[in-house]
């Protein structure tokens, strides 16, 4: 630790420590000053105290969190949902994208490629939008087309047991031309010159997808996966509290992490529990990240996140 | 055609196996051409039925309900909306100004952030690196964030809150880096000798050539901002500061809530409001521009996810 090379070190690099400046507060002040603030899961919030005067409770927070039962509820809706996603999705994304490559032509591949993006380009709000005109009991298209052919209309939003559908196919919705854009781009980096040595040896199409395209994309399918599973503990809030909102019927099948989390903070106020889910969340999305980059390590280093 | 001259057993190459291959090349494109166009229906239908919905006469989905092909044709819902647009114009125009400052500060900082991060010269960029690097494993968690803006920033009900919050990513952060560091160091090197300063060779050389990563990010960024609603939820209570995508989420949700915002937008208080059509004639304008830019700006996402899809 030299003190002179230090300070020499900050003259000389004065510039680019400047350029670096306003990234540094802009992370210091929305993330790291934050993270203190998790002590707040172990106090008792008031408006006057603030942060950091408040009077701490101890675990009180989290026991309340655990024995109401909203703790296991909401960890394995977020859990078993994110599976759901990742088996889902990932499989309709590697199909679609084997398919676009070795089946279509060129026009049509561009054509469904745009119109499979547009979800990806739309918020929440508006797939909400779409759900309402959907499902609506009254005006909902589905209920129309029931009744049209005389069939009981169904009450989607008064019915949990549907909805681990409806989100399923949602999700897989909005990301399939993200997906299988990605998956394009893995399957178009394939060396041609196995096709050719496929084909040369007499293979047909399905044999040199099952053997040649589809053991191509193991390493990025397992990245992506491992990655997807670190998340697995973070719900995406935008698309369940645009699909579900305040509905407290749904919440048994939809509440996640993250939506509870928001309740409590802004309709309930109950700041301490709020924070202690959350830092519940954080700790097991820290764990669960660390896990899935150490098996991505051990697989191929080179695409670790660290 | 070609199976009248293949034999089953043979084996040998030539002409014979072309044909195989042809036939097994045929189930493979009708299997292809038919999901593809399954897939593609089904992810432009839901906006057939919103566009389709929002021309219909009220009455009817009152009725009848939403179609996917309007029952009785109008225009009620967009006239009323072109009338009295009142909030939505306001909405507009808050959208468009966070979008628009949020993307030009967004992506400046970015871009020099990135820039700096990839010189190999300087001695700390690991350790900055991972500085940033660490708020996307662990965070605070949605509490202390939310008091740190409301009580400490004291930015609720700010313009700035709508803009501050979402301005630098780690992600875009980690692509740009990537992008930039396939610049040839030589160019910083020699313009060093000439004795130009870090910060002119960032904004005269690197900038510039930087731009196809800077086309692509801003438009994740204008995206992002556009397409927000998130902060306005949690920090905007005065009307005249809700950005479109809120707005839209309000109107939605709260039909006494729309009459008033038509009411006091110069409608006249009597008059029979069509609701459902409204609401989807709102969704069509809350998101027509992004449909029309769609086509224009889609093969740069397209160039993004592959720059970025190997590490992130």
């Amino acid at each position: 630790m030299n003190r002179r090379g230090f300070l020499g070190d900050v003259r000389k690099y004065k510039t680019l420590l400047l350029m670096l400046a306003p990234a540094v507060l802009f992370f210091l002040l929305f993330a790291y000053v934050p993270m203190a603030g998790i002590v707040l899961a172990f106090k008792q919030f008031n408006y006057n105290g603030g942060i950091f005067g408040s009077p701490w409770n101890g675990w009180d927070n989290f026991r309340f969190f655990f024995e109401s039962g909203n703790a296991w509820m909401v960890t394995r809706n977020t859990a078993l949902y994110n599976i759901a996603f990742i088996i889902v999705n990932n499989a309709l994304q590697i199909g679609a994208a084997i398919l676009l490559f070795e089946a279509v032509g060129k026009w049509f591949r561009k054509l469904t490629q745009t119109v499979m993006f547009l979800p990806y380009f739309i918020s929440w709000v508006v797939v909400g939008a779409i759900a309402y005109n959907l499902f609506n009991y009254d005006v909902g298209t589905l209920n129309s087309i029931l009744t049209a052919v005389g069939l009981e209309p169904v009450d989607v939003y008064n019915t949990p047991s549907y909805w681990p559908f409806i989100l399923v196919l949602v999700s897989a919705w909005k990301a399939l031309g993200y997906g299988s854009v990605m998956y394009l781009a893995a399957i178009t980096g394939i060396d041609t010159e196995m096709y050719e040595a496929a084909e040369i040896d007499g293979a047909n199409i399905f044999q040199r997808i099952l053997h040649i395209t589809i053991p191509n994309l193991y390493p990025t399918v397992i990245i992506l996966v491992l990655l997807a599973i670190g998340n697995i503990f973070r719900g995406d809030f935008g698309m369940f509290y645009n699909m579900v909102g305040n509905n407290g019927l749904l919440f048994s099948s939809t509440d996640v992490i993250d939506t509870f989390v928001f309740r409590s903070l802004t309709t309930s106020n109950e700041i301490g529990l709020s924070a202690a889910a959350g830092f519940y969340q954080s700790v097991l999305g820290f764990a669960t990240i660390l896990l899935a980059n150490y098996a991505v390590r051990k697989y191929d280093k080179d695409h670790a996140l660290f | 055609m070609s199976a009248t001259i293949t034999t089953k057993g043979n084996t040998g190459s030539g002409p014979k196996g072309a044909g195989k291959k042809q036939y097994d090349r045929l189930l493979l494109s009708i299997l292809g051409y038919v999901s593809i166009s399954l897939l593609a229906i089904l992810c432009i239908i839901p906006f057939l039925m919103i566009i389709s919905s929002s021309f219909t006469e009220e009455s009817k989905i009152v009725e009848e309900g939403f179609q996917l092909f309007p029952a009785a044709f109008s225009l009620d819902a967009y006239e009323l909306l072109f009338k009295y647009p009142g909030q939505m114009l306001t909405a507009y125009g808050v959208t468009i100004s966070v979008t628009v400052l949020g993307t030009v500060a967004g992506l400046f900082l970015t871009a020099m952030t990135a820039y700096v991060l990839q010189r190999k010269d300087f001695k700390w960029r690991n350790k900055f690196s991972f500085f940033f690097f660490f708020t996307t494993l662990f965070s605070g968690g949605l509490v202390p964030w939310y008091l740190m803006i409301i009580n400490y920033l004291d930015l609720k009900d700010k313009l700035l809150v709508l803009i501050l919050p979402m301005l630098l990513n780690v992600f875009y952060i980690i692509v740009m880096k990537s992008f930039m560091s396939s610049i040839p160091e030589a160019i910083t090197e020699s313009a060093k000798i000439d004795g130009a300063g870090d910060f002119r060779i960032f904004i005269q050389l690197i900038m510039p050539l930087s731009k196809p990563a800077l086309a692509t990010i801003g438009l994740f960024i204008a995206l992002g901002y556009w397409n927000d609603w998130y902060n306005a939820l949690l920090f905007i209570s005065n009307e005249n500061l809700m950005p479109l995508q809120y707005y839209l989420y309000k109107m939605l949700g709260n039909m006494d809530g729309m009459r008033r915002a038509m009411v006091s937008s110069g409608a006249v208080v009597t008059m029979n409001i069509p609701t459902e059509s409204l609401k989807m004639a709102m969704t069509i304008v809350a998101t027509g521009p992004i449909l029309l830019a769609y086509p224009f700006i889609q093969r740069y996402f397209v160039q993004g996810l592959t720059i970025g899809s190997v590490k992130g």
